[in-house]
């Protein structure tokens, strides 16, 4: 690299390279983030003076008192325990599936991949009509096996699950490609080695492939925690602009968007922001603790 | 023969398997094609008897498509052109100028990554208000002109350029502007392909800023207008499935054309970051 130092003029020149980036992101995102922490402790806020009354926790104490913000919290929960392990597994066995069969492989992915491409939205209206409990293709399929017809988005007990099952099949090849990117970066001469060992092929897969694929399988567990946690856009689609029957698939980020844009309750859609983000943290945290332990660079 | 039982079910899973991942699209395009009777059949009728391509007429003279096709083109290209453009200027001082606070600056950057993206939403909302851009094309594109992940992934890749072309232009007489857009950008077009391509899909299935920023039927997005048109079609299936696979059908175009840089741009960015 270059070792010049820098000086006055060359921090101008950049500065004139940075402005224009410069510029959106503070207005956009620096100061909003400012902003938003700070008017999670707004009390007597005014929503058409932009005044402040005073400061305090209020809003947390809100939060903390409000059965719906539990039920977001609880649902959020659920939602990212249903689906990120899931999805982590079921993607690393596709792609372990779609190492060994190199010759359909590249068709394969792309149909695997589909779902990462289309509208949240579009697709969501699909698995509304195939959620149908007439004449859904999910029920026909269960009934096929016997199973009664279920009342998917309808029934405050299965609601969940039905977004759960449509995120996973959307967040599938996202980790599937990062799974086989990983697969072919690993060293043929780790097999060899074991095998002229003894090992047998469950023996590599446990003691090659998984130590090896660590960075991968962490990369895409954080990735999927961070983006289940903020998940709204299939709620919003698939109820048809409702959070779920009796409110069973409310979620963090739906309920601020409801304190925020049909309540017009800023400071407290502001506070359930803070908690979010205080969640994604802890968890992101824990995630990166254990990966100390158990991942291998 | 144990071995080959094996490998024939290693393939039936992955074909069976595809064909659950295609089910859903297979399920809208063939619904889009069916009369209103020919939906609610039991057992389901996969393939309709007379494919009723008027269908996708009446979906689309039923609600303003038209307009909202245009708002998305618009829109997906001023914020992917405009972010590509501040971006590459970023990435450029970033990789090669030399500056006061330059690292400090990285980390605050790398740090606003961090950030769900959803806590800026009510602070943004109340500045557009307040520059009166709300349901304009202003509060649709403007806070999208910069993103950093687009500014880290193209620094890494003008870092990994050689510095010795660098001089041997400066030796030319070649400005640093000149440098940039005549010899640096050229050279790192997979990347910016890469990088662009994901921008577009991202702008185009955008759904949670355009729905709360538009109030008036002409500024809608598709997708916020295929959510509105949803409560107006009912239960009309053969409808809605057919507008849900013309806002679909672009992107899918875009993939198979540039799976590879698609798929590139993700493997990158997705193992460096």
């Amino acid at each position: 690299m270059i070792n010049e130092k820098p000086t006055l003029k060359s921090t101008g020149k950049a500065l004139l390279y940075l402005l224009p980036m410069l510029v959106i992101t503070i207005t956009f995102s620096i100061y909003p983030i400012i902003n938003s922490l700070l008017m999670s402790f707004y009390k007597d806020y005014n929503f058409y003076t932009d005044k402040v009354g005073s400061w305090g926790l209020d809003n947390f104490v809100y939060l903390w008192n409000d059965p719906d913000f539990h039920l977001a919290v609880r649902n959020t929960l659920i939602f990212v325990a249903g689906v990120v392990p899931i999805t982590v597994v079921l993607s690393l066995i596709i792609a372990l599936l779609l190492n060994q069969t190199k010759w359909v492989s590249g068709l394969f992915r792309t149909v695997y991949f589909l779902p990462f491409v289309t509208s949240t939205v579009a697709i969501a209206m699909v698995w509304n009509w195939i959620y149908q409990p007439d004449y859904g293709l999910m029920n026909y399929f269960l009934g096929l096996v016997g199973v009664h017809p279920i009342d998917w988005l309808n029934d405050p007990h299965y609601s969940l699950l039905a977004l759960i099952i449509m995120t996973i099949w959307k967040d599938l090849g996202f980790n599937i490609i990062l799974f086989l990117v990983g697969l072919n970066n690993i060293d043929a001469g780790y097999y060899r080695a074991a095998e002229i060992d003894g090992a047998n092929a469950w023996q590599r897969f446990w003691n090659v492939t998984i130590p090896m694929i660590s960075p991968i399988t962490f990369l895409v567990s954080v990735n999927g925690v961070i983006g289940s946690f903020k998940v709204f856009d299939q709620i919003f689609a698939l109820f048809q602009g409702k959070p779920g029957p009796g409110k069973a698939d409310l979620t963090i980020v739906y309920y601020l968007y409801e304190k925020f844009y049909t309540e017009y309750k800023y400071p407290i859609a502001a506070a359930s922001g803070v908690v979010l983000f205080g969640l994604i943290l802890l968890v992101t945290l824990v995630q990166l603790w254990y990966s100390r332990k158990h991942v291998h660079y | 023969m144990a071995k080959r039982l094996s490998r024939v079910l290693l393939y039936l899973i992955v074909i069976l398997g595809g064909i659950t991942m295609l089910m859903p699209f297979l399920w809208m395009v063939s619904t889009s094609l069916k009369t209103a009777p020919e939906t609610i059949k039991v057992p389901p009728l996969w393939i309709p008897k007379v494919f009723q391509w008027g269908n996708y007429a009446k979906a689309f003279d039923a609600a303003p498509f038209a307009r909202y096709f245009v708002n998305s083109v618009i829109v997906t290209v001023a914020t992917t052109v405009g972010q590509l453009f501040t971006s590459i200027l970023a990435a450029f001082a970033f990789a090669r100028l030399q500056f006061y606070g330059k690292n400090l600056l990285f980390l605050i950057f790398l740090g606003t990554m961090m950030i769900p993206g959803e806590m800026l939403i009510i602070p943004n909302f109340v500045t557009l208000s307040k520059l009166s851009l709300i349901d304009t094309y202003g509060a649709l594109i403007i806070p999208w002109l910069a993103s950093f992940f687009t500014v880290f992934t193209l620094r890494q890749t003008f870092q990994s350029t050689p510095d010795q072309i660098y001089y041997a232009a400066k030796i030319d007489g070649a400005s640093d502007w000149k440098y940039l857009w005549t010899v640096l950008v050229p050279m790192s077009k997979s990347t910016i392909t890469a990088v662009t391509v994901l921008q577009v899909i991202g702008s185009w299935n955008a759904f949670m800023w355009p729905l709360i920023v538009t109030n008036s039927e002409t500024m809608r997005t598709l997708p916020v207008g295929l959510q509105a048109f949803t409560t107006d079609a009912g239960t009309q299936y053969q409808l809605l499935m057919a507008a849900s696979t013309f806002v679909i059908l672009p992107m899918v175009i875009v993939y198979i054309f540039l799976q590879k840089y698609i798929i590139a741009g993700i493997s990158k960015a997705g193992l460096k970051g």
